[in-house]
């Protein structure tokens, strides 16, 4: 019954996206349409003194300009501003809620106008004083004012008496820049007026439904007063996590000036945004000679918002992975002038790993044991920080499998001992581990006894296959070739879905479908087995299959009937289902994705250039629902880690807390050119026991481990150990 | 600058995927943005702005450029093909279908640059291995990493055309 | 953006009128940095006048045997005309190491030339810049300044020249045709660029109202032993950290002339004779081209975040030098460095 779950299927948007067809936020028409252009606060910290649009307003074409002094009622309790991610603590920014400046890039005007270029234009025309205060945006020089924040994992033993006596001792600080998602699409919202005080906003988000209980909780609407939609995203990677600026400001507009208005954010505008926080890492090892571990703590420092405190799990990560008596973790924060960091594809992990493997490569060094041979010997079957086992955890296959199709084996351990001409060579490898999360998701089935389904969920698809996956789940379960199933997705008044995000979406929407095929399933039945002279006539419900549009015996696969003869013997032209996911309740087991990672770089020996010639990814991440798609999301993933290691950095002026680099030209992001072999493999991963598919969900794992992996591989292959990320080549030359 | 005013329109002709578009267009107005929001050929995406990411690739003359940097007063009369004129009729395009095969995007949004750029690529004949494709294709970025996919699904369109 | 008029010009004389009428005017071909830098309200002319259509897209011989080659040939155009891929290799070979293979498309010869400075104060302008704002001081002297000059800097200004093309026209020797009110001159290519000294707002020097019409190659062309190899922060599509254009006239493995420019490293194609002179009957080993390169640096200078390229570039232009001498370019696609 598996035609398509499991198989290599196409992506069923791929020909709208690849026509032109697909439509994202910023694009859709609507009558007497408005064009929003944001004006940025280009000040860290303070006031706004005053705010003139008189010579804006006189520009032909320009409707209004919106500010906190002229604007409609916003909410003013915190409470109504915290969408279902932002952080627990904090007062989340309200976009031209007063004339407090948070930080640089923040949003202080709106200029409305019947063209985007007219209203660029008039943006350049609104005049700003501000009344500076001091500020600071510097992680290292604040770094004295860290304050802890509660953080899941308990200390177990005494790791700092135990790293004491540790006979083989690591530390060392691993610095993680900050970096920004910049998905290619701009944030958009096209919000259209029905002309009765309602609206239809079309947005870019990983969440219609947060969006919409966002806006309606802002602008003090009731739920039936805003829909939003976003059936294609231009890529998120977190972004898209938190409502962002851009929606707050077109529907304030629309509802100001009852048109229909859009707002596009340019490239630098996005900077303004959420971003992965700078974090410094600490690790500390302890370890046998024989490369058991005495003793692990990590402790993170990462920046936040002054208003916000947004932290994720860096540290804690050891726990899953390596047997340790002893081990203590601390993540702090530092406050800053900035906005709040977001979510960025693997939040903590892709960081937190990152140094955990780093650290763990050194430890190899000061062991002389081979990496992949550390980690085998550090193994660790269960999830100390609550003791449990794992529902399934085929590590150890990641690394043999991984180690065998990148030919580890043949490595040289010592550095600068493999060379190809002028570049050294360096092999490295780390390991990535991710959590298997599932979220409550409704899925809709229509069944039409023309054999064909229409699934509908709110859930979004940013890329990751959404749309594809849930009709391979929906074919497979009620019998239908792919072709009959339409799905309809990331429209708020479809069944309930969280956020797309912390790689919850495939197994949760799999399940909300399989559970409404399930229903489909069982009126199938009824309907058949009543039918005059059934061929299903005594068999029981539970051994009656959907197959090939019919209803059949599991057993004996010649006694069916039509789907369509079963639905007009029920006297139905359509049966409509909607279920909600149901997932076992379990707390006895740890659910995980692992990977193991192998890079290898090629380094010219005096000019310091880096290629990542090759890697390969064995993940175990279950059971894989589109070996095509997830490939392609593992690939795309490790692209992510390439730019990590080598690339990707947010760059700050501290003297005026400004980002430098707000574009992708001098924001570094790998281009066709840097990458090159890219293998993944799908280790092989029943699991019978996270849920009834055996699915965890490929969105993060792919890049965890990555930069770990490459970084090790640049001093295999330099000697140098490089502890400030990106590897740029002036780092090698020092 | 207490100068407010919008300068003229101009009158000018484009032919689109084949199809003479006349349309008055005031100076500051981009290829892309007169696509986008006077055509509503939706297909060719802003990613930047600026010239650095290439989803705004479209054709002009047969020639791949970015259409955010360039005026569309300075262009017209020129031919212009967009993603929605590559193929004829609803069929695809190799490079389309191809892109499909190799799964050589995920969130689709760099996509029509990419096809635009990568049936530029093709008929300037530069490019003769994957180095060379994946050296020539690097002013498409791709944020979803698939360009791995890119350079096999454009390898399969050059080895059947 | 700003409200700018829009001209066509009909020739080239028309073009020089148009500016002279409107002292804030500006030419626009290809448009990739001029728009690019008009979106960021860094350039806002009164007026932009199209020179795209003008009658300057010739490739011709010389009767000396160089090329003249009309300021409006676009980058790829130029990159791929067989007579630059046989007898100027150095030229094509810096042209495709720059930008992306649409601006190529787009950007024309004259165009390349005038491309301003990637510093990143100079395009945000709300901090302090004296190349975009005379007088309100220089951010990146005491700021983020990786990727900023080491040559030929002033108190003013370390902004670097972009271009790529540049640096190896200014190794090949090329000169640049301009038109103007008083009508034609001729300077050479690394006289048109200037150092920043107290005018860092003046990249070139072209007169006010002045036209590029035509860049001209000189006959020799370093077929045979060239490279142009440019270092940069990922592996295509970014700016050069340091480049090297080289090119040799070798008799057995003595060196008869040697060019040697580079890039990223000042705010124009950084060239010395001196150092070229010093090659001059040299053996072609890398012991003289180091020497070479450090007579080339001579006098370069850090400040808090670019010591690094000073090494780099010495270490450069060795290996550049090298792989000329072994008439063994560096590919542009194939990213191993030979």
């Amino acid at each position: 019954m598996n035609a398509y779950v499991g198989t290599p299927t196409s992506r069923i948007d791929g020909r709208a996206k690849v026509t032109g067809a697909a439509k994202y936020a910023g694009e859709f028409a609507a009558d007497g349409l408005l064009h929003g252009f944001v004006v940025e606060a280009t000040i860290a910290r303070g006031r706004i003194a005053r705010l003139d649009t008189s010579e804006a307003l006189k520009v032909k074409g320009v409707i209004d300009v919106l500010t906190h002094e002229h604007r409609p009622p916003l909410a003013d309790k915190d409470e109504a501003w915290k969408d279902e991610v932002a952080p627990e603590k904090g007062s989340p920014f309200r976009p031209l809620y007063d004339d407090r400046i948070k930080f640089n890039g923040q949003p202080i005007a709106l200029v409305v106008a019947e063209d985007w270029e007219t209203a660029r234009f008039a943006a350049t025309r609104v005049r700003v004083e501000y009344e500076q205060e001091a500020f600071a945006t510097d992680l290292e020089s604040e770094r004295g004012k860290a304050a802890e924040v509660d953080q899941p994992h308990k200390p177990r033993g005494d790791a700092a008496a135990a790293l004491t006596h540790a006979a083989i001792r690591h530390e060392a600080d691993y610095v993680l820049p900050s970096e920004h998602h910049n998905p290619m699409e701009l944030y958009a919202t096209t919000a259209v007026w029905d002309g009765n005080g309602g609206l239809t906003v079309y947005d870019k988000t990983q969440g219609v439904q947060n969006v919409q209980k966002f806006l309606c909780s802002v602008f003090g609407k009731k739920p039936d007063e805003i829909r939003v939609i976003s059936p294609y995203v231009g890529g998120a990677f977190g972004s898209g996590l938190r409502p962002q600026h851009q929606v707050v400001l077109a529907t304030l507009a629309a509802l100001a000036l009852k048109r229909s208005v859009r707002v596009v954010l340019t490239r630098q505008q996005m900077y303004g945004l959420g971003f992965r926080p700078l974090t410094i890492e600490r690790v500390a090892l302890g370890a046998k000679p024989d490369g058991t571990l005495d003793a692990v703590t990590h402790e993170a420092i990462a920046v936040t918002s002054r208003f916000e405190d947004f932290s994720r799990n860096d540290t804690g990560w050891a726990e899953q992975l390596y047997k340790s008596p002893n081990s203590r973790y601390s993540h702090k924060l530092v406050r800053l002038d900035v906005s709040t960091p977001s979510d960025m594809r693997a939040p903590g992990a892709a960081t937190g790993v990152c140094a955990l493997e780093c650290a763990m490569d050194e430890l190899a060094v000061a062991l002389k044991l081979d990496p992949v041979e550390l980690r085998l010997r550090c193994y660790s079957d269960r999830d100390q920080s609550e003791g449990l086992p794992y529902t399934s955890k085929q590590l150890r296959e990641c690394y043999a499998r991984g180690a065998e199709a990148f030919g580890w084996s043949r490595r040289s351990p010592a550095p600068r001992s493999m060379r190809d001409g002028k570049e050294l060579v360096g092999w490295g490898m780390a390991t990535g581990v991710w959590e298997a999360l599932q979220m409550p998701v409704a899925a809709r089935i229509v069944l039409t006894a023309n054999g064909h389904a229409e699934v509908s969920c709110a859930a979004s698809d940013i890329g990751t296959g959404t749309y594809t996956i849930v009709a391979q789940v929906a074919a497979d379960a009620l019998g239908l070739p792919i072709e009959n199933i339409s799905v309809r997705l990331a429209d708020s008044s479809l069944p309930q879905a969280p956020v797309e995000g912390g790689s919850w979406m495939a197994a949760s929407s799999a399940h909300a479908v399989l559970g409404a095929a399930e229903e489909i399933r069982r009126e199938l039945a009824r309907y058949a087995k009543a039918m005059p002279a059934s061929p299903l006539a005594g068999v029981d419900v539970p051994d009656i299959i959907l197959l090939d549009g019919a209803v059949a015996k599991a057993a004996d696969r010649s006694r069916s009937v039509s789907i369509a003869d079963a639905m007009r013997h029920g006297q139905v032209e359509r049966i409509e289902k909607e279920k909600l996911n149901e997932f076992p309740e379990d707390k006895s087991h740890a659910r995980n994705t692992h990977s193991a990672v192998f890079a290898e770089v090629k380094v010219d020996e005096e000019l310091g250039v880096i290629r990542v010639t090759r890697v390969v990814s064995a993940v175990a991440a279950g059971r894989i629902l589109n070996t095509k798609t997830g490939r392609s999301q593992i690939m795309g993933s490790v692209v992510w880690g390439i730019g990590m290691a080598l690339h990707e950095e947010t760059v700050t002026d501290h003297r005026f807390g400004r980002i430098m680099n707000a574009n992708i030209a001098e924001y570094h992001i790998p281009v066709n050119a840097d990458v090159r072999d890219i293998d993944v493999i799908f280790v092989d991963e029943p699991d019978d026991r996270i849920n009834q598919l055996g699915i965890k969900g490929l969105g993060e794992i792919g890049i965890v481990g990555v930069p770990a992996a490459i970084a090790n591989a640049v001093y295999h292959a330099t000697g140098k150990r490089i502890r400030r990320f990106p590897i740029t080549l002036d780092k090698l030359l020092e | 600058m207490a100068d407010m005013t919008i300068p003229e329109r101009i009158p000018i002709n484009l032919v689109v995927n084949g199809e003479r578009r006349a349309l008055e267009v005031v100076p500051w107005t981009t290829l892309l943005d007169a696509l986008r929001d006077r055509l509503e050929l939706t297909g060719t995406k802003k990613g930047c702005d600026h010239g650095q990411c290439g989803a705004c690739t479209v054709l002009i003359d047969g020639r791949r450029v970015n259409s955010c940097l360039t005026l569309a007063v300075m262009k017209d009369g020129a031919e212009i093909t967009t993603i929605e004129g590559l193929a004829g009729d609803g069929a695809l395009h190799p490079l389309q279908q191809a892109f499909i095969d190799h799964d050589a995007f995920q969130c689709g949004y760099c996509t029509p640059g990419q096809i635009c750029s990568a049936a530029g690529l093709v008929a300037e004949g530069r490019a003769r291995d994957a180095d060379e494709i994946r050296e020539l294709m690097s002013g498409n970025l791709c944020r979803c990493g698939a360009y791995p996919n890119i350079v096999a699904a454009i390898e399969q369109a050059m080895s059947r055309s | 953006m700003n409200n700018f008029q829009y001209s066509r010009a009909s020739d080239v004389a028309d073009a020089i009128r148009l500016l002279a009428a409107d002292p804030g005017a500006k030419l626009i071909a290809g448009g990739t940095n001029l728009i690019d830098l008009m979106k960021e309200n860094v350039e806002r002319p009164s007026r932009l006048i199209d020179i795209s259509r003008l009658p300057l897209r010739e490739v011709e011989e010389t009767p000396d045997g160089g090329l003249r080659i009309g300021a409006l040939v676009p980058n790829s155009d130029l990159a791929y005309h067989p007579l630059i891929e046989q007898r100027y290799p150095l030229l094509a070979s810096a042209i495709l190491a720059g930008a992306s293979a649409q601006l190529r498309n787009m950007a024309s010869v004259g165009g390349n030339l005038m491309q301003r400075t990637r510093c990143s104060y100079f395009y945000d302008t709300t901090t302090p810049c004296n190349k975009r704002s005379p007088g309100t001081g220089c951010s990146a002297m005491d700021g983020l300044n990786r990727n900023h000059a080491i040559l030929g800097t002033s108190n003013s200004c370390i902004a670097t020249n972009p271009s790529d093309m540049s640096v190896a026209l200014a190794a090949l020797g090329a000169l640049v045709h301009i038109a103007g009110p008083s009508g034609l001159r001729t300077i050479a290519l690394t006289d048109f660029h200037r150092l920043p000294e107290d005018k860092p707002h003046l990249d070139t020097n072209l007169g006010s109202g002045e036209i590029i019409t035509a860049i001209e190659l000189p006959p020799h062309g370093f077929a045979r032993n060239y490279s142009y190899l440019k270092i940069r922060d990922r592996l295509s599509y970014a700016f050069a950290l340091v480049s090297v254009a080289a090119a040799l006239e070798l008799e057995g493995n003595a060196i008869g002339e040697a060019r040697l420019a580079l890039g990223g490293v000042a705010h124009k194609p950084w060239r010395s004779l001196g150092a070229e002179a010093a090659l001059r009957g040299q053996a072609a080993t890398p012991d003289h081209f180091g020497r070479a390169a450090d007579l080339l640096l001579q006098g370069a200078t850090a400040r808090s975040h670019n010591g690094f390229k000073i090494e780099l570039a010495r270490r450069a232009v060795v290996r550049t030098l090298m792989q000329a001498t072994s008439a063994t370019p560096q590919s542009q696609a194939h990213k191993k460095i030979a």
